[in-house]
């Protein structure tokens, strides 16, 4: 696929955001493009936010679970990259309008503190490079019409990033034992959904470490400082204005988020 | 929880002896046998507790030693499988008991399935009604980590919850094991639990999916105990209700609990 084409897809993406409308399925349109064409035109969209003034300050992995990637017919993660403008504080208040179709998702975030330059990088160098861990909400969100994605619309679209929400509770993941601890997600203050640490890769670590390989390989950089949300481990939660969300990660702590408004599709 | 559930009967004295009599021949036998609510549909909670009290005695008379209790249909996605809204209980044996890591056979069962549980050993009596979570918190000597082999004895996965509770709650068999914790070193609320079988993860979650706190369990199931006109001793053992969904094993399987604080349990089954 040439530049030109990833160059118009990338672009597409980024005034779908902009402009708070869906765009039909890339596959659909171009059953061409390959996982690493996708990648490219989320590295073009993100270069045109960072053209408009944000920074880029982390990373997300997507497709963690097992039924996530039974459901897309995929057998590895992927990921997207974070932006200053995605940032919200702990019991936020997120206005659905300025999304499109957003969901939520509880996760465990992962702060570094040292460059994690892939490929050889293992969980025991996440741990290492770790500066502390953070419960956290990801609000998914597509700018691909009704969700109607593959593997490629969802990479290409930036893994169906929004926004999210760092918990202020940070834990050392020396002290922590993020393979079993509990998430429990409570949603209007009921009890929504409850998980564990290892439905992410076995370990939240193991998609780490997968994704500083993986991003070692596309040569983009990971650099100390960066935010890492690791993978859902809560189901989709749908929202609408008004709810309230808590997530409790055992033995760390929790994370609040709280939504008005309409979402825009 | 009404009164009216446990107290409303149908069934004669006889009726429940005999029917208490049958569901001992499928458990020691491991045959499946039709739900009881085929011959006596109007029967309620009530009789099903009528008829597990008669299997207690009827065990316990065989020399069987009473242990403590189980709770069962204690989370959300479970009550709405059997489409009920309370969760119900059932007695444990010395006889159910099996050891960490033991070869359980399977040949003596009938649909054996596992689930991974919060179990609390208690240093203090506990007596209902009102029983509250921190009631239950501050008469616990410990918690370990659990897994319940459960086998419904009813064929075509055919029940209702008088049958259930007849059944006593499907028990079976029991695993404890891990490390003993003192419940005030923790929060219960938030233990994450996996489940493998042969190396791979089964079944997940976290302890809250148990009426959003296990302690929250043992409490409901004290206050049943009292409708029943019973009392939970200081040195019993109780479960109070599967973590995770049950999952089926049979021969061959080797199933491992881990536990969030607690450390594991594990098991393997055999012909």
């Amino acid at each position: 696929m040439n530049e030109e084409t990833i160059r118009k897809f990338g672009d597409e993406l980024y005034a779908a955001w902009l402009e708070r409308k869906t765009v039909a399925p890339l596959t659909e349109r171009d059953p061409r493009i390959t996982l690493e064409t996708a990648y490219r035109i989320a590295l073009r969209t993100i270069d045109r936010r960072v053209q408009a003034g944000e920074t880029i300050v982390g990373k997300k992995i997507g497709v963690t679970s097992k039924p996530v990637q039974d459901f897309l017919g995929v057998f590895q993660p992927d990921f997207g990259q974070l932006t200053s403008g995605m940032v919200h504080e702990d019991g936020a208040t997120i206005d659905l309008g300025t999304l499109i179709q957003a969901k939520a998702e509880a996760e465990l975030a992962f702060v570094l503190k040292e460059d994690l330059a892939g490929p050889g990088i293992t969980a025991m160098d996440v741990i290492r490079a770790t500066d502390y861990v953070a419960p956290c909400f990801e609000i998914v969100d597509s700018r691909i019409t009704d969700w109607k994605i593959r593997i490629q619309d969802t990479v290409a679209d930036n893994a169906s990033c929004g926004v999210y929400v760092l918990g202020r509770t940070k834990g050392d993941p020396r002290k922590l034992d993020i393979t079993l601890a509990g998430m429990v997600l409570e949603k209007n203050g009921e009890l929504f959904s409850t998980g564990v640490g290892a439905a992410v890769q076995g370990s939240p670590a193991n998609a780490v470490a997968w994704l500083a390989n993986t991003l070692g390989e596309l040569g983009i950089p990971f650099k100390a400082g960066e935010v890492i949300l690791s993978g859902s481990q809560s189901a989709l939660v749908p929202v609408t204005g008004g709810d309230e969300l808590v997530c409790h990660v055992g033995g760390l702590g929790c994370c609040s988020i709280k939504f008005s408004g309409r979402s825009a599709a | 929880m009404s009164m009216e559930t446990t107290q409303k009967r149908t069934l004669t004295r006889e009726d429940i002896v005999r029917l208490s009599e049958r569901i001992e021949g499928a458990q020691t036998r491991a045959y499946a046998i039709p739900k009881l609510t085929d011959e006596f549909p109007d029967m309620t909670h009530g009789d099903g507790y009528a008829v597990q009290t008669e299997l207690r005695k009827r065990f316990i008379a065989q020399g069987h030693r009473h242990v403590g209790w189980k709770a069962g249909l204690t989370s959300k996605a479970k009550m709405q499988q059997m489409g009920v809204n309370v969760p119900s209980i059932g007695f444990l044996t010395d006889r159910m008991a099996r050891p960490e890591n033991a070869a359980i056979t399977t040949g003596d069962l009938v649909h054996p399935r596992v689930e991974c549980e919060v179990a609390f050993v208690t240093k203090a009596d506990l007596a209902g009604p009102n029983c509250t979570k921190e009631d239950v918190l501050d008469a616990t000597d410990y918690v370990l980590p659990a897994v319940e082999i459960i086998d419904s004895r009813f064929s075509g996965f055919e029940f209702d919850l008088p049958s259930v509770i007849a059944d006593n709650g499907s028990s079976a068999r029991y695993v404890g094991g891990g490390r003993a914790r003192d419940p005030r070193e923790l929060d219960l609320r938030t233990l994450g639990v996996v489940m493998e079988k042969n190396g791979e993860m089964v079944a997940m979650g976290a302890s809250a999916a148990v009426l959003g706190h296990p302690a929250e369990a043992v409490a409901m199931l004290v206050n049943i105990l009292a409708e029943l006109g019973e009392t939970l001793p200081a040195g019993s053992f109780v479960m109070s209700g599967g973590i995770t969904e049950a999952v089926a094993v049979k021969p061959g399987d080797n199933v491992i609990a881990r536990f969030q604080e607690l450390g594991s349990v594990s098991m393997r089954f055999v012909e």
